[in-house]
């Protein structure tokens, strides 16, 4: 390779980078400590999902049973994946096997003894559903945080622990964001089967102490206050078990004031579910309607007429709730509960004032390094200061290109390059110092140098990138970055401490020099 | 301009006093550590810390007692520079987190102590909350990390190079995560994800430094089969002598760099980092190469008993690791 080619490659090498990363301000990608934002972890209890399941099970079977003409004398769900048929009658083994089996055989392993059974979820099949509804659950977070107008929202799977990660850059409404994200927003409409009662003890003695098997008892929210018009939490409902109308119905939904000029959420259905809630209010004009959210009563109208596509939350609402509430209801509920494990706001003076001391930090260190660099190797010292910096450039060209994040942490990867980056030239120099002390000639020297170093720079790279490799697979975001920075940093230095560098000596050397200065 | 005109110190002849006063530091170490317990931040061992930037001075004091009635052990410290009004204040992780309970109770209770004790405007810059199934998850992965790069490194070295070697490598990387810990706690620096980073770095900084010269003891070893190891590692130790001083002292100017101005994030990592170097240095000229040789040593004297010639014959077997 002739020195004008390799001066060609070092040049097309640092045009490329400087087109990649300039202007810096735009092309590299801040990560939130320095942008400011807030950085969210969160358990998704994927055990609601399965007893969901195991729920519209037992739902299902009761009804066949019914149908079929078949008593047992209890049916219950004893845990997220278990449920428990007690009775059976001897005469009716056979056929209640049967009927069993056809709804819940895909789903369910049955183990027997004496006119009882115990039916609990197949393993693969409860691992597909924890996975869907970690899937389901990052889909609807996406969606709701999109809605929320987040500019390049993160949200993502994180570890193996049916955790998701979501980071919000520039977000200040921490509390809101947080409440949207994990509301369940699990709209249901029952019908009103007895009640309102004023309190638990009331609605219970109505009904013999015992809540009837197709029944359940929900109450008002808790955040609805007594003068608001929504349902308070002393106000207590019998409704059916079975929904007639669910979120999965819902086309839109939309804030909008009632008739008293309140903040309402007005909601559309899809075709299916007008069809449906056309039916449901039809036969049932005169009855009550609950409108339920994550087992709260929000209010329990009554049905004037059959109505089809479209309805009206009404509670006591401020314009802020019913625009969240339309939100949630819009981007459809969460599979499962979420609880909160991770939290980290960084607010943005923070992130401007570290970007300020990181780059401060990272300038005194290259000046401390150039001078004592130029001072000690004299001229050659040029030589190292040069690689240095185009490996600088290097790293945040290739770093803009890749999309890869700057973090704080990152920029201590820029200062420890610029160490790694020393390192191969003093390693390099000393050893050029060395051989021309025994007196070759400079040319032979400087070849020489670069020769026996060769290996050893592999080697300490080699081992720095195996430590960069965990603390990637170790880390969250800042230390990732870090990981990023010092990677492509030992990376870039390859290239510059040694083909550079020596391009460069090679250059000083075709003017027929006798010395060097080093 | 050179540091050291031809040096030739007899490093090797200091092995075992070296490897004495790093017993004794790291056994201090983890006397302190073993009495006190790890300063884990909250990172690791989960809890709640918030920073608040007054308009206008505040003691530590006024804080505290503002924060008085929150129960549990609370810190409150300066945090930054005097001037920019900052307090950090910590809350250790909550005993009754009962599931689903809310995460940000403990830095909302701050914020609502703060604001009712009269003092001046604030802006609460940062919160961060762990709780305590991703502090017990980070404990969990920076161990597995630490330990996983350092057996990748050792693997390497003895690959490259040869077992013995490796530990000797290996021993000088533990001297230096032992003696960083000793001063992060000495110097009341807290263990968090940026410090473990750190530690990381200088395992991949300390080997560094130990393969120059494992490099060139390799290569010294293949021109003069005579000598014995001691003298050629010692030579070799020598030789590289100015290039590890050079190098650890410009790293050194980088990193202090970062200490002095990096900001209050990164001080821990700094401090780390500056330690490490330190003791990488060190560890590299006394240890890593000590422990090579008295490895080196004991597997010939287990393989060849009559050890009159011996040396020449480990320098010949290294030379063939060598040239394979």
């Amino acid at each position: 390779m002739t020195l004008r080619t390799k001066f060609l490659i070092i040049a097309g090498v640092m045009s490329l980078s400087i087109w990649s990363f300039y202007p810096p301000g735009e092309k590299i990608k801040l990560g939130l400590d320095l942008k400011g934002g807030v950085h969210l972890v969160l358990q998704v209890h994927t055990d609601d999902a399965l007893r969901i399941e195991t729920e519209r099970t037992v739902e299902r079977l009761r009804e066949t049973l019914v149908e079929g003409g078949l008593e047992v004398g209890s049916l219950s769900v004893t845990s997220s994946t278990e449920f428990l048929v007690e009775g059976v009658q001897p005469a009716q083994d056979q056929a209640f096997r049967q009927a069993a089996s056809d709804d819940s055989e895909a789903v369910f392993n049955r183990s027997s003894g004496a006119g009882n059974y115990t039916y609990s979820m197949k393993p693969n099949i409860a691992n597909q559903l924890r996975e869907e509804a970690v899937t389901q659950a990052l889909q609807t977070i996406e969606r709701r945080v999109n809605e929320l107008g987040v500019a390049e929202p993160i949200v993502a799977k994180h570890g193996s622990d049916n955790q998701i990660l979501v980071q919000l850059p520039g977000v200040s409404e921490v509390a809101r964001a947080k409440e949207i994200i994990r509301s369940t927003a699990q709209l249901e409409l029952k019908l009103v089967e007895q009640g309102p009662f004023y309190s638990r003890d009331a609605a219970l003695q109505a009904v013999g102490g015992e809540i009837p098997g197709e029944m359940e008892l929900v109450s008002g929210s808790e955040d609805v206050s007594a003068t608001g018009g929504g349902v308070p939490s002393t106000l207590y409902y019998f409704v059916g078990r079975v929904a007639g109308i669910t979120g999965r119905d819902l086309r839109t939904a939309r804030p909008t004031l009632d008739e008293m000029n309140q903040p309402a959420v007005s909601f559309s259905l899809n075709q299916d579910g007008a069809r449906r809630f056309g039916q449901l209010t039809g036969a049932n004009v005169g009855r009550q309607l609950a409108i339920i959210i994550d087992d709260r009563v929000f209010s329990a109208p009554t049905v004037e007429g059959r109505i089809t596509d479209e309805g009206r939350i009404t509670g006591s609402f401020t314009q802020q709730e019913a625009q969240d509430l339309s939100l949630v209801l819009r981007s459809g509920a969460l599979p499962a509960s979420l609880t909160y494990l991770e939290e980290r706001t960084i607010g943005p003076s923070l992130g401007a004032a570290s970007i300020r001391a990181g780059v401060t930090a990272s300038l005194g260190g290259l000046l401390l390094v150039v001078l004592f660099l130029l001072f000690y190797y004299k001229l050659t010292g040029i030589n190292a200061v040069t690689s240095i910096v185009m490996n600088l450039i290097i790293l945040l060209g290739l770093m803009a290109y890749l999309g890869a994040t700057l973090t704080l942490p990152g920029i201590a990867g820029f200062i420890l390059t610029i160490g790694m980056g020393v390192d191969s030239n003093v390693l390099i120099f000393e050893r050029i110092k060395e051989e021309l002390s025994t007196a070759k000639g400079v040319k032979s020297a400087v070849s020489a140098g670069f020769d026996r170093v060769w290996w050893t720079i592999v080697d300490t790279h080699v081992a720095s990138l195996i430590a960069a490799m965990f603390l990637f697979q170790f880390g969250t975001g800042p230390i990732r970055g870090f990981a990023t920075t010092l990677t492509i940093g030992l990376l870039a230095n390859v290239f510059t401490a040694v083909f550079v560098s020596r391009a460069m000596f090679e250059l000083v050397l075709s003017r027929r020099r006798t010395a060097l200065s080093i | 301009m050179k540091i050291f005109n031809t040096p030739n110190y007899d490093f090797i002849r200091w092995r075992w006093h070296a490897i004495v006063i790093s017993s004794v530091v790291i056994l201090a170490g983890l006397g302190v550590i073993v009495q006190r317990g790890l300063p884990l931040g909250i990172d690791f061992s989960g809890g709640t810390i918030v920073v608040i930037k007054f308009a206008d001075e505040v003691s530590e004091d006024q804080i505290r007692n503002a924060v008085e009635v929150i129960p549990g052990e609370k810190v409150v410290q300066q945090y930054g520079d005097l001037d920019d009004h900052e307090i950090l204040v910590r809350l250790p992780q909550m005993e009754a987190t009962e599931e689903g309970a809310n995460l940000s109770q403990g830095a909302d209770q701050i914020v609502e102590a703060i604001q009712g004790a009269g003092l001046p405007d604030f802006e609460v810059i940062s919160t961060e909350i762990v709780g305590p199934v991703i502090g017990a998850d980070l404990q969990r992965k920076g161990i597995y990390a630490t330990l996983a790069s350092i057996i990748g490194i050792t693997l390497y070295i003895a690959f490259r190079f040869r077992p013995s070697f490796a530990l000797g490598a290996i021993a000088a990387t533990f001297h230096d995560i032992l003696v960083t810990l000793t001063f992060l706690t000495f110097f009341g620096y807290e263990l968090s994800l940026n410090v473990v980073a750190a530690l990381l770095t200088i395992t991949g900084y300390s080997v560094n430094d130990t393969i120059v010269i494992f490099d060139r003891v390799r290569e010294n070893l293949r021109g003069r089969r005579r000598d014995s190891l001691e003298h050629i590692v010692n030579t070799s130790v020598n030789q590289t002598l100015s290039r590890t001083v050079i190098t650890a002292g410009t790293t050194f100017l980088a990193v202090a760099s970062l200490f002095f101005f990096g900001g209050e994030v990164l001080r821990g990592f700094a401090f780390t980092m500056l330690v490490g170097i330190v003791s990488g240095t060190y560890s590299t000229i006394f240890i890593a190469a000590a422990i090579a040789i008295i490895l080196s040593k004991r597997r010939r004297s287990t393989a060849a008993p009559a050890s009159s010639a011996s040396s020449s014959r480990v320098a010949q077997k290294a030379g063939r690791v060598q040239t394979s």
